[in-house]
């Protein structure tokens, strides 16, 4: 059967447009709520534990979540899992050592928690490094991710597409700031959890409503190898570099930390990581489904005729399972997933470049407040513009491998320096400073002599750094560098500053 | 006892219990690496028609996440709010 996919497909346009109506809606109702700097970061503090919860989820669940890991695991079986519980595994560390102290601790970014105790002008130049180069590589996936996607939905230009996406998602974030980034979250996440629930349950159909009866299918169409581990995991270093990054990375994501600030109180952070938790882990469950749903209805053959990344397989899905206007709503919900990714990088990234670069440090803590909303309007516009010529820059890498290596400069530059500067007293200002840039930059070096970027993409025949990831290295030497620092040059005044960090961090309050 | 030791200890006994949470979650999911990456024979051992050992533990893992989540959770509102609650209001 040939596929209607990058057709004209009226169901996907009527779903894409109401989508985009419903969404405008949302930010012209938040834009007359967005008065102060505290409404455009942290929506108010008047976000819920059930709607962060959602929140989180759809900022998280990310275009290379629901594409890339059902194609990974239409195309490879077993190795798509591995990703999927990488993915998850993050967010109990998230719960156990980052949610409440952010809370508590902090204003608008993370790097208000590590400049807490430190002197925070220096730390906060290192962290905005850090979040920017995160932001940059995280949103290179996403918006090669759209312009792909909507390429071969609707027909449009791979470039059209990306400024489309960088447009709406400019609309919500410039005139809604986090009020209707927020909504725009909850209403994908609940859109992406509803249609993954539906194509998994078709897919069940066919199967006596037991998946097991699907693997065995897929095993016996393509062999017993597919249950098993196969070549995205050929060395153990490979393993481990990639889980540390995963793990580690997902609780120095700045777009989720800043979700944190939402919530009136730590308790609240803590709920709404409980509903996080529970909405991703079903979801990687359901993709696990649709990429063994895709791999013995559709075909691997289809789907990698279609893009050899496999990324279609979930439409295809759709589109075998449950016809032309299925394929159109699915479409119309991967476009909605990945608006909102975007919508939250760019928030974050804008509040890198305003609070901490311009507030902070250029204005050493005291602007009016039309002028931190006009400065974060402005960095909002510029980090748009960005995501637009890196998205049509990096045209045709596989975008959950890119994710892959955000995660890991998130591990290695934010997550060190924020567990040291909350659990550690002897950690220094210099300590910080040093732990963030050591990890940005080495991440960065690493992933620029790795074989991704050395054989893959500059053809040579081999890589200066054996690993694709390099989180096995950069976030150990990112913790020692913080640590050694810190103790070659104690800071009597950051240690000092502990017992009060403490105390704020329990008990909270303003 | 000072107002600011009992801050203290509440802050020992959190972290305690996130680190040894952390911990356990981090041994859960490397050893599950691990196995993948060094015996991928024995995780495609099929248990049932269908069901790999590397599934069911991926599966496990997913779910020990959960349950990880929601010993915190428990320890949190039953012990941590509470004493959260008085030290605040003697502060």
């Amino acid at each position: 059967m040939p596929s209607a996919l990058g057709a004209p497909n009226p169901v996907a346009i009527g779903f894409f447009f109401l989508f985009i109506s419903v969404t405008l809606g949302i930010t012209w109702w938040a834009a007359r709520r967005t008065k102060t700097a505290e409404h455009f970061y942290a929506a108010g503090r008047s976000v819920t534990g059930l709607q962060n919860g959602f929140a989180l989820a759809g900022d998280y669940m990310s275009a290379a979540s629901f594409l890339g890991i059902a194609g990974l695991v239409a195309t490879s079986g077993f190795d798509g899992l591995i990703y999927s519980i990488g993915f998850l595994v993050g967010w109990p560390i998230v719960m156990f050592l980052i949610a409440e102290p952010l809370r508590n601790l902090g204003k608008y970014t993370f790097s208000d928690v590590v400049a807490y105790r430190l002197e925070g002008t220096s730390v906060r130049v290192a962290a905005a490094i850090g979040t920017l180069a995160v932001v940059s590589f995280y949103l290179i996936a996403q918006m090669v991710g759209a312009g792909n996607l909507i390429r071969l939905l609707f027909g449009l230009s791979y470039e059209k597409a990306v400024v489309l996406v960088g447009g709406v998602m400019l609309l919500y974030v410039l005139f809604g700031g986090m009020i209707a980034t927020t909504w725009v979250q909850i209403v994908k996440a609940v859109l992406l959890l509803t249609g993954a629930s539906i194509l998994a349950g078709l897919v069940l159909l066919q199967f006596h409503m037991n998946p097991l009866e699907l693997f065995a299918a897929a095993a016996a169409k393509y062999g017993d190898k597919v249950l098993a581990p196969g070549q995205l995991v050929s060395n153990p270093f490979e393993a481990v570099s990639l889980g540390l990054a995963l793990m580690f990375g997902t609780a120095g994501l700045p777009h989720i930390l800043m979700r944190f600030y939402t919530v009136p109180d730590a308790r609240t952070a803590r709920t709404s990581v409980s509903y996080a938790i529970v909405l991703i882990g079903f979801f990687y469950l359901l993709t696990f489904i649709l990429g063994f749903g895709a791999m013995v209805i559709v075909g691997r053959e289809t789907i990698q005729g279609i893009d050899k990344g496999g990324n279609m397989a979930a439409p295809l899905l759709a589109e075998a399972l449950g016809g032309t206007g299925f394929l159109g709503f699915i479409c119309a919900v991967a476009f909605a997933t990945i608006l909102a990714v975007v919508a939250g990088l760019t928030l974050s990234g804008a509040a890198a470049l305003s609070h901490d670069l311009w507030v902070s440090v250029v204005r050493k803590g005291s602007a009016p407040e039309r002028e931190q909303l006009l400065v974060a309007r402005g960095a909002t516009v510029a980090l748009a513009v960005l995501s637009i010529i890196l998205g049509i820059a990096f045209k045709g890498q596989n975008v959950a491998f890119m994710v892959g290596l955000a995660f890991a400069i998130a591990a290695s530059a934010n997550f060190p320096a924020l567990v040291l500067s909350v659990f550690w007293k002897p950690f220094t200002t210099r300590g910080a400073q040093a732990s963030m840039i050591v990890g940005t930059l080495s991440a960065v070096i690493l992933i620029g002599l790795s074989p991704t970027i050395q054989v893959q993409m500059l053809g040579r025949p081999s890589a200066y750094f054996p690993l694709a990831n390099p989180g096995l290295v950069t976030i150990p030497l990112s913790f020692v560098v913080g640590i050694v620092v810190s103790l070659l040059a104690p800071e009597k005044r950051a240690a000092d500053g502990f017992a009060g960090l403490q105390k704020q961090l329990h008990l909270g309050g303003d | 006892m000072t107002h600011s030791q009992d801050v203290t200890n509440l802050a020992t006994a959190q972290r305690r219990l996130a680190l040894t949470l952390t911990a356990a979650m981090s041994a859960i999911y490397f050893g599950f690496i691990l196995l993948v990456a060094w015996d991928k024979p024995l995780l495609g051992t099929l248990l049932a028609p269908g069901l790999s050992l590397g599934t069911l533990l991926g599966a496990l893992v997913i779910v020990s996440a959960w349950i990880l989540v929601w010993i915190y959770v428990r320890w949190a509102n039953a012990h941590y709010d509470s004493t959260v609650a008085s030290l605040r209001k003697d502060r």
